[in-house]
């Protein structure tokens, strides 16, 4: 009987390819879109990615996200030190500042200044150079994909001479960073030294990051730090939630990505619902000869649900490589960087999916449940 | 059980419609059905043979009266049962063939196997042997759609009798064919389908197959007028 269901599936071929299309399209357009989104607003907390050792952040009290940004007093860096539970502090200074490309063109790119002593804010993984040289005059690391930006078509190489503000820095490193969200093109150098290139005078601390001392949680120890100094300290967890959050509620791109996906789900079942159902009423006939000979309404259900089941596995499948195919290609362009696809945006789209099917086949399931067999008699 | 009667119909009765348009297509028929034999039933258009016939599948519920097959009572059985029942004791042959177009003319005769429980594969060789039979040796792979419709009622033959039915039920299978076409079939039902232990109801307009006939049940208004052994 199952045999039957699907050659009588297979057999429509444009119905049969509609309904995979449907089911594939609307689990691209998912998980394309709900992996972009997770991608894009997760860049909103990389700079706190990029420092893997401090697991508090302390910052002034307004600040909501990475970008807007008040400076903290240098007093700060030392009342922090002395709350009970950080095991210790560092300045971290982050700006933006204006580039000047290898072709003379200008582009945005963010300045990140490092403790001077420790270096605590690099990036670990260090993809060209030596670290220690950024101890000298002049000295900076470069993001890869920075690299590649400002000095389009060279391979990359150490000793590259940007202009920062106008100001002289050597590329002495070169280190693999996480995507920003504004901009790909990230130096790095030392405290110091990112104020001269800024050149705004005191008070530059943006951040205070820290690390909590063994058998304190960083909540328990930011909560001590609030206390204290009456600035803002949270977990990097917390903080990058925060971070990400405020791109949510603040920007128009859950609405965009949750319009498209929605679109997608819609397309779906529309489709998919739609053709479905013309493929039963088609077939109408060929299940009240079915029902006549003497087949039951639970085996014509099953047959019905089968052959949903089958449009929805070899769509979602189909839909699913093709995203993966996506963030395969796109995943290595610098624009979508870092981008993939989260096995439970998978797993949702996989539920949606099963959805729209499963609401395909009870539509189509009355027609089946409800034909009357005495209709084969007639012409 | 009654060895010679394979459907006994009592008083049924069957009303269409409701309240004014309420419409009594059959006026109580009383009808016995013999086994081992091929009973014609006929009658002008629209005086209820095709209602009769889908009341004794079980296709229609009667409005009253009873109709017993091969000793069971049809119109008291449990709607799962009366599927079941059709599944293993009757096999259909239709005006329109209604052969299912996704299927080969092989997969087609077996499908009643299928239905019964049978693997596609297994039915597949039972449905084979009998479409020979049927002088469809060299059709066997073809689809209806590229099958003649005497060859299209042919594998129909097959799918009602695949499955060995004790009653056979036919609604004008000639109608769609052509006089030759459709002495064809009606020989090659009568040669394949006629067996002592099976009842074969024909329901016809088409006077040129009369001959093939052993009993002839006239229907008129929806009453069985008379019911006679056929002299040729
Ligand atoms: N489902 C139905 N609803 C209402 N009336 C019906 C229905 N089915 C049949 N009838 C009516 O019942 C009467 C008998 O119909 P039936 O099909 O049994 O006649 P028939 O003898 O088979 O005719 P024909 O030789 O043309 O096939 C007709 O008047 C028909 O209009
Ligand atoms: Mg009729």
């Amino acid at each position: 009987m199952f045999a039957i269901a699907l050659k009588m599936l297979f057999h429509d071929r444009a119905k049969y390819l509609g309904l995979i299309l449907g089911v594939a399209f609307s689990t691209l357009l998912i998980n394309q879109q709900l992996g972009i989104f997770i991608g894009l607003i997760t860049r909103a907390g990389a700079v706190i990615v990029d420092v893997p050792q401090a697991d508090i952040w302390v910052m002034d009290p307004g600040v909501k996200n990475l970008d807007t940004i008040f400076p903290l007093r240098d007093t700060e860096l030392g009342r922090v030190r002395g709350v009970p539970g950080v095991a210790w502090a560092v300045p971290l200074y982050k700006s933006n500042v204006t580039i000047r490309t290898g072709n003379g063109e200008l582009e945005a790119s963010l300045l990140i200044g490092v403790d001077d002593s420790t270096l605590i804010g690099l990036p670990p993984e260090v993809v060209m150079g030596n670290i220690d040289d950024l101890r000298r005059p002049d000295a900076v690391a470069v993001s890869v994909d920075g690299f590649r930006k400002v000095w389009r078509n060279e391979p990359l190489s150490l000793g590259n001479i940007a202009e920062l503000n106008d100001r002289r820095a050597v590329v002495v490193a070169i280190v693999k960073d996480s995507p920003k969200f504004t901009s790909s093109i990230t130096f790095f150098t030392r405290y110091s030294q990112a104020l001269q290139y800024t050149n705004n005078g005191r008070n530059q601390m943006s951040f205070i990051v820290a690390k909590s001392a063994p058998g304190a949680t960083p909540q328990e120890v930011s909560r001590s730090v609030v206390a204290r100094t009456g600035l803002q300290a949270m977990s990097a967890e917390d903080f990058r939630y925060k971070a990400i959050m405020y791109v949510v509620q603040n920007t128009g791109i859950p609405i965009s990505i949750g319009t498209v996906v929605g679109l997608g789900i819609l397309v779906g079942i529309a489709v998919v619902g739609l053709m479905f159902n013309l493929f039963v009423l088609e077939n109408l006939k060929q299940f009240a000869v079915l029902k006549a000979i003497g087949t039951s309404n639970m085996r014509l259900i099953g047959m019905v649900f089968l052959q949903a089941a089958v449009v929805g596995f070899v769509g979602f499948s189909v839909g699913l490589f093709g995203a993966t195919m996506f963030f395969e290609t796109a995943g290595k362009s610098p624009t979508f960087q870092g981008f993939y696809l989260p096995w439970y945006v998978a797993a949702g789209s996989g539920a949606i999916a099963a959805a729209i099917i499963v609401l395909a086949a009870l539509l189509a399931m009355r027609r089946v449940l409800f034909v009357d067999p005495a209709i084969v008699f007639r012409g | 059980m009654n060895r010679q009667i394979a459907v006994e119909c009592t008083g049924v009765v069957k009303d269409f419609g409701t309240g004014s348009v309420k419409q009594r297509v059959l006026q109580g028929i009383d009808w016995q059905v013999p086994i081992g034999a091929t009973t014609f039933l006929v009658g002008p258009s629209g005086c209820g043979k095709t209602t009769l016939i889908s009341i004794i599948a079980g296709l229609l519920t009667a409005t009253s009266g009873t109709v017993r097959i091969l000793d069971q009572e049809i119109t008291k059985m449990r709607p799962g049962r009366v599927v079941k029942f059709r599944a293993d004791c009757l096999g259909f042959i239709f005006q329109q063939f209604n052969l299912l177009p996704s299927l080969s003319a092989v997969e087609n005769a077996a499908v009643s196997l299928v239905v019964q429980g049978s693997t596609l594969a297994s039915a597949k060789r039972q449905a084979a042997a009998l479409l020979d039979q049927l002088g469809m040796d060299k059709n066997k792979h073809k689809y209806p759609n590229q099958l003649s419709g005497g060859q299209q009622q042919r594998v129909a033959i097959a799918r009602a009798l695949v499955h060995n039915p004790k009653i056979v039920i036919s609604d004008e299978p000639t109608a769609s064919l052509d006089a030759q076409a459709g002495r064809e079939v009606m020989e090659l039902l009568r040669q394949v389908a006629s067996a002592d232990d099976r009842a074969v109801i024909v329901v016809t307009h088409d006077n040129r197959i009369f001959p093939f006939a052993d009993h002839i049940a006239t229907m008129s208004d929806g009453r069985i007028e008379s019911f006679r052994r056929n002299a040729t």
